[in-house]
């Protein structure tokens, strides 16, 4: 649905329950410079949600949802996990798939939307977790980059599975004990960023979430590489405070803890030439625009 | 025919769905009663009667008519006002009608405010908390309004309308078909030539 369509039909309008209302008046879709700096003075498009207390994954969506810059014509697509506990309180469009098979949907999809509205900009972003990316749905993530999809995908590593109670996963590290994994992690944690810049990605980020403005721009970078050139892979630390024995507020510094230098989650970024190019591209359009406004502003004032 | 009858449950956990019992939608210009094919000029009389008797007669419209998504959708907002409306004036004192919202289809959790909107995924909680004992999908998309009539059958008494704009709910206790404007002014028309005419039900839901 596009945002021209988002209306409430006026005859009901009074009865419509208020969240949907505030979605109408004030959300931000359609808004060209939206971004994390909107959270708190305007609706964000994520209601209340049942992931536990302090959860960075928590965060870490509303960042996201608030970074996309087409939500209203952006399809999401989930998996089974912490995340789709969130997708029913999404105002944004999304479908969940079985465990693991989330960027073989997505292919599907996007070459879909783009056959059902060949002149419309369609984005489509994959958002799982680790066990779906890496263990049970690598095959999929792989090979939708090996055909060079053109959507996003990202992961939320929070290096076990846990909603289903701590068992080790592909990105766990090693040596790590988990309530279910007693006998500590014997391998690696997998190299996915590694991968997926060799699989064919053309943008893939490793980082943390613990600086809003910093997951606003590789969001947007990785949709609109996406949406140009072909798959982006974003590789974002949300930890989870249960399984790893931490409280409700020491998420973040686990973050921050986890992001220094020599640390796992120290911010990687590759970005091909074409992506490169791209980005300087929309960089200078987006400077003369900002330009351009600044001027109109200058003039209405001295007017 | 079958001998299934599609009528106000608790039926129990699961009911079956009604096409599975040999129910079948009404053709073009008909109607079906508890699954029994019929005129659409009784379904209307039936329908007006059930929401006059009713303690807590209520609309539930669906994302299809409460979005403005087209010219036609807002027309159809508007004539269900109107019928809310009529249903406001011709019922009796003690009686008391609702017009509460389908919004979307998520499945909200950890809740929902039973007292502002209905949810296709656990419609029961509304019609439990608001004591509703009829009620009418209209602007309902077939597949969440099946669902949720079913769900409705087997975990309430209460009696539900299906007015859909294409072939019709069997899961309904009636149903009307290919629900236009004309159609819901049709059903406010016939529930103002019925007020005063029936007497409403004593116990509640």
């Amino acid at each position: 649905m596009s945002k021209e369509r988002i209306q409430i039909s006026e005859a009901l309008y009074d009865i419509m329950p208020s969240d949907y209302q505030d979605l109408v008046k004030s959300a931000t879709y359609g808004k060209e410079d939206r971004g994390w700096k909107d959270i708190g003075t305007s609706k964000e498009l994520i209601e209340q949600h049942s992931l536990c207390a302090g959860c960075p994954e928590s965060m870490a969506f509303r960042y996201i949802l608030a970074s996309l810059p087409n939500p209203e014509d952006t399809v999401m697509v989930g998996s089974t996990g912490c995340t789709s506990l969130v997708f029913p309180m999404v105002a944004v469009h999304n479908i969940h798939s079985l465990f693991g098979n989330q960027n073989a949907i997505a292919s599907g999809l996007k070459r879909a939307l783009s056959v059902r509205f060949p002149g419309r900009v369609k984005d489509v972003v994959v958002l799982a977790g680790d066990g779906a990316t890496v263990d049970i749905g690598l095959d999929m993530t792989l090979q939708a980059w090996f055909r060079q999809e053109k959507f996003t995908t990202i992961c939320f590593d929070n290096e076990l599975y846990a909603n289903t109670g701590g068992q080790e996963s592909g990105l766990m590290q090693k040596g790590f004990v988990a309530k279910m994994a007693p006998v500590g992690k014997l391998f690696d944690k997998v190299r996915l960023p590694e991968i997926a810049r060799e699989s064919g990605c053309h943008y893939v980020v490793n980082c943390t979430v613990s600086k809003p403005s910093l997951v606003e721009k590789v969001i947007r970078n990785a949709v609109h590489i996406a949406r140009e050139i072909g798959p982006t892979y974003l590789q974002l630390y949300t930890p989870c405070i249960l399984e790893i024995g931490k409280n409700s507020m020491e998420g973040l510094q686990e973050m921050r803890d986890s992001e220094k230098p020599t640390e796992r989650f120290a911010y990687k970024e590759y970005i091909s030439e074409p992506a490169k190019q791209l980005l300087t591209e929309l960089a200078a359009k987006d400077k003369e625009r900002k330009a351009a406004a600044k001027q109109l502003a200058a003039q209405a004032q001295a007017n | 025919m079958s001998d299934y009858r599609v009528l106000p449950g608790p039926e129990h956990f699961l009911p079956p769905a009604a096409a599975s019992m040999g129910i079948r939608l009404p053709n073009p210009g008909e109607a079906h009663i508890n699954g029994v094919i019929t005129s659409e000029e009784n379904a209307y009389e039936e329908a007006a009667r059930q929401f006059l008797m009713a303690k807590v007669p209520t609309i539930f419209p669906g994302p299809l008519v409460l979005w403005a998504w087209n010219e036609k959708a807002a027309k159809k907002a508007t004539a269900i006002r109107h019928l809310f409306n009529t249903l406001k004036e011709c019922v009796q004192p003690g009686q008391k009608p609702m017009l509460i919202p389908m919004p979307d289809y998520r499945p909200k959790y950890p809740k929902i405010n039973p007292e502002v909107e209905i949810n296709p995924n656990h419609p029961n909680l509304t019609i439990w908390h608001n004591k509703i004992d009829c009620c009418i999908f209209v602007g309902v998309h077939c597949h969440q309004a099946n669902l949720s009539l079913k769900i409705i059958r087997g975990g309430t008494s209460c009696y539900t309308i299906a007015m859909c704009a294409q072939a019709g709910h069997e899961d309904a206790m009636l149903s009307i078909r290919d629900t236009s404007v004309e159609k819901i002014m049709r059903l406010a028309d016939t529930i103002k030539r019925l007020k005063g005419t029936v007497q409403p039900r004593q116990a509640s839901a």
